[in-house]
């Protein structure tokens, strides 16, 4: 193995990890909110990539441009979600927590396949192409424009659950949904908010694969998966810590198919998973 | 009450057992050996997450283990498929320890992704795996003349159908005896809450291991049906998730931690697929699982004991 | 000999210690109360001894028997009954099953855990909800089926987390009366409870600790004059 093949990956690695963290820190957020894993990720990031795919197939609106809209409907899609099905579900025996969005992701899978068949579709002739040679590493441009937005967007995520009233108040119902509610933050509110922004989360994610990743209704499911490692590396819950739980995702399963076989190189991604939880329940990085 | 429903079951098992002796048609034989099948895989399911609350998202790896010893045995004539279907369940159940062992730590949530992550570990080392075909599948070569002990029945495929009824009635058995028995209420108590359920002198961890094993073994005969049944076997119809999924839905919809749940969930759901495939074509596959996810939302929300659940607050309620 | 001997147990949680060497000893048939305000380690204290922790130093043994790594299935099988001071009924299970439970410790039968749990169930006072499903329960009724269910697997020694707590006035002298029965029956008790009045009234020995750490071990007489005692814990109102 090459040094330059090394760096290769590990340059691909990073660029897709960036990715998995914004997709993770959405699950991440709402698992943090109210104990619930959305099963149904990676099909609210499937749809992402229609939704993209669609305003470039039927108004030539190239998925870049359309970022806004994407991550606008998924939001949508979030607070609906939350409005219509897991509130209802908040305090329910865990089967039923598990299976409502699991049900869901049934549902949103086979409603794209029943209305756009199974077939593969890709962004012909997209804003950014090319790639860019350095130090005899080839980076794909859309590839880096993705990875750069997920960070920017990373970061617009911290900032607002940081700085702002909201996202304190946000942080503050994930800590205790008692406290906050007697200190007078609409719990309600907070968590369909939680699913709106974790919606937006993978809208955008979902809108910069779409540059250069194939549209099909299975997508999300590999991802959804890469996601959960992700989020579990962070703990679950611990927003920011998902950035670094999203590169060590890229970083392995990139190095996962140098060192053994490309076909296996999952197993050293889902390996990771359960060395985490089970000897770190509470993730890498902290907070439980 | 009691001996109506005891002679709707007898009316019942009656008509299951006569029915390849009228109807000798391929198609709806074909049908209740499938509905049969996944009742069967759902109430082992149902055993293990029904009933001691541990829900696996990775059942198919013991359904794999089943079908791929079976499809060894006999493609390098071992032993007879009967055989593999001992040694199957066997090699489930040391699976189930071997993974049980570490896992049944977890709780809730993390329990369930860390059976999806054990779940995709097997199947890639199953695509990979020369031994037993990687992806090109195992073809289970054609023995002849039919008999029992080939387990294969190319004449009249009626005998498939009674070895699968026996399956299904050997899991609604198993799981009557359990829900009978001081294991039932350990099983329940753990699914509960499993600190009370210790500190009242249940032994957590073996009382989920057993629900494991037995799930697991059932599963995998059932695997081992499936390869003798289909004669081809390959990673992606023996170990996908969308199989381990399929499972649960079947069990989820009819209602779990029920005698019944699973098999009227299978009722429900595999045929429902059949129609929709039948009447809108290839698109139809798809809108089966449309129509399926939304039913298991609504049943999530509304009556988490699925179907049979809703039929007896009707009950109650008449 | 004694039935409970707890020796040096230090519990900590990170940096937070929430036992710091704690000994004491509970006799065959005595009821010991165990007092201090809210975060002194009572709680972690019936975890340590139910083996829900693992004490970090110190044993725990059991009529001479080390029990101190024992799992809690294990140490419940050796007679050790307990309540959690957050309920945890089987929600989903009749009070009868919930009681079964614990009765299936000396029974491998069904109909004789049944008959057992019956009997534990009209021993406290729940006679006629066996068959009502734990959701439907009272506060009051929910700590009566905890009892009841500890009470199935016939222990020689009951630890009790807050008796009392969370249960509307009018039923605290039943459940007083129960403890007491209990006690005069021969079982031996170690009582957690806030309600002074009730702890004084029904303990032989009383067990004082304020964060982690015993301060006073003595007879509720004494203990009402135990300067530290009364500096940590009972406040102004006590000092007469």
């Amino acid at each position: 193995m090459t040094s330059e093949l090394v760096l290769q990956g590990v340059v691909g690695g990073l660029l897709m990890g960036l990715v998995y963290a914004l997709i993770a820190a959405g699950l991440s957020l709402i698992f943090g909110l109210m104990e619930i894993v959305n099963f149904a990720h990676g099909e609210m990031l499937m749809l992402a990539m229609f939704a993209s795919f669609w305003t470039w197939a039927l108004w030539g609106l190239d998925p870049l441009l359309s970022l806004p809209l994407t991550a606008g409907l998924l939001a949508a899609l979030g607070w609906a979600t939350y409005r219509g099905l897991v509130r209802f579900i908040l305090d329910a025996p865990m089967l039923a927590q598990i299976f409502a969005t699991f049900g869901l992701a049934v549902f949103l899978r086979s409603g794209a396949q029943a209305l756009w068949g199974a077939d593969f579709h890709l962004v012909k002739a997209p804003l950014v192409e090319g790639r860019l040679v350095a130090g005899g590493v080839f980076v794909g441009l859309p590839q880096l424009v993705a990875s750069g937005g997920a960070l920017l967007a990373f970061g617009l995520l911290y900032l607002f659950i940081t700085r702002t009233e909201t996202g304190l108040a946000l942080q503050a119902t994930a800590q205790d949904r008692q406290a906050a509610s007697l200190m007078g933050i609409d719990t309600q509110r907070m968590f369909a908010l939680g699913w709106a922004v974790g919606g937006a989360c993978v809208g955008v994610a979902g809108g910069l694969l779409t540059t250069f990743f194939y549209v099909f209704p299975e997508v999300g499911a590999p991802f959804a998966l890469l996601a959960y490692v992700a989020v579990a590396l962070g703990g679950f819950g611990n927003v920011p810590a998902t950035l670094a739980g999203g590169v060590v995702v890229g970083l392995v399963e990139v190095l996962g198919g140098l060192l053994f076989d490309p076909s296996l190189k999952l197993i050293g991604v889902f390996g990771l998973y359960l060395v985490v939880v089970l000897w770190r329940p509470q993730g890498l990085f902290g907070r439980f | 009450m009691a001996r109506g429903r005891l002679a709707l079951g007898v009316a019942l098992l009656a008509a299951a057992l006569l029915f390849p002796a009228f109807v000798t048609l391929p198609y709806p034989r074909d049908v209740l050996i499938r509905i049969f099948l996944f009742a069967t895989l759902a109430q082992a399911w149902n055993i293990l997450a029904g009933y001691c609350g541990q829900i696996s998202l990775g059942h198919a790896i013991f359904f794999g283990t089943g079908a791929y010893t079976s499809g060894v045995f006999v493609a390098r004539d071992v032993a007879s498929p009967w055989a593999a279907m001992l040694v199957g369940a066997l090699l489930a159940v040391v699976l189930s320890q071997v993974v049980g062992a570490p896992v049944f730590r977890l709780r809730g949530h993390y329990f369930a992704i860390a059976t999806i992550a054990v779940g995709e570990i097997v199947h890639i080392l199953a695509v990979n795996w020369d031994f037993i075909g990687a992806a090109r599948g195992l073809y289970i070569p054609i023995k002849r003349p039919d008999s029992l002990v080939n387990f294969q029945f190319h004449q009249s495929k009626a005998v498939y159908y009674y070895i699968v009824l026996g399956l299904l009635l050997l899991g609604l058995g198993v799981t009557r005896l359990i829900e009978r028995s001081r294991l039932g209420y350990y099983f329940r108590a753990v699914r509960e809450e499993q600190d009370a359920a210790a500190s009242l002198g249940v032994p957590v961890a073996r009382t989920k291991r057993v629900a494991f094993a037995i799930s697991a073994a059932l599963t995998a005969a059932c695997g081992t049906f499936y390869a003798q049944y289909l004669l081809f076997i390959d990673p992606e119809s023996v170990l996908p998730l969308s199989l381990s999924i399929l499972i649960c839905l079947v069990a989820v919809l009819g209602g779990v931690g029920t005698l019944w749940g699973p098999l009227v969930g299978a009722v429900v759901l595999i045929p429902l697929g059949e129609v929709t495939r039948i009447y809108l074509g290839g698109t139809g596959k798809a809108l089966d699982l449309v129509i399926y996810g939304a039913l298991i939302m609504i049943v999530s929300v509304v009556q988490p004991a699925g179907l049979v659940g809703i039929a007896r607050r009707f009950r109650r309620a008449a | 000999m004694s039935l409970l001997e707890i020796a040096g147990v230090t519990k900590r949680f990170g940096g937070l210690v929430a036992n710091r060497d704690v000994s004491f000893t509970v006799a065959p048939g005595e009821l010991v109360g165990v007092i201090g305000p809210n975060g002194a380690g009572k709680s972690t204290l019936f975890d340590v001894v139910t083996g829900f922790q693992r004490p970090d130093a110190g044993t725990v043994h059991l009529d001479g028997e080390d029990i101190t790594r024992r799992r809690p299935d294990e140490i419940s099988r050796r007679g050790v009954a307990r309540t959690f001071q957050k309920l945890r009924p089987f929600t989903g299970m009749t009070a009868l099953e919930n009681v079964m439970v614990g009765a299936f410790q000396k029974t491998s039968h069904v109909a004789d855990a049944r008959d057992i749990a019956r009997r534990a169930l009209a021993s406290v006072g729940l006679g006629d909800k066996a068959d009502a499903h734990a959701q439907g329960l009272s506060t009051g009724q929910r700590k009566r089926l905890e009892l009841a269910r500890a009470l199935a697997t016939a222990p020689r020694l009951l630890l009790l987390d807050e008796v009392t707590g969370g249960v509307d006035q009018a039923t605290v002298p039943g459940l007083i009366r129960l403890v007491r029965d209990l006690h005069a029956g021969g079982l031996a008790l170690v009582v957690i409870e806030h309600n002074m009045r009730v702890i004084m009234e029904i303990s032989q020995r009383i067990v004082a600790l304020q964060l982690g750490q015993v301060i006073a071990d003595a007879p509720p007489a004494d203990i009402v004059r135990d300067r530290r005692v009364i500096d940590a814990y009972l406040g102004e109102s006590w000092r007469a």
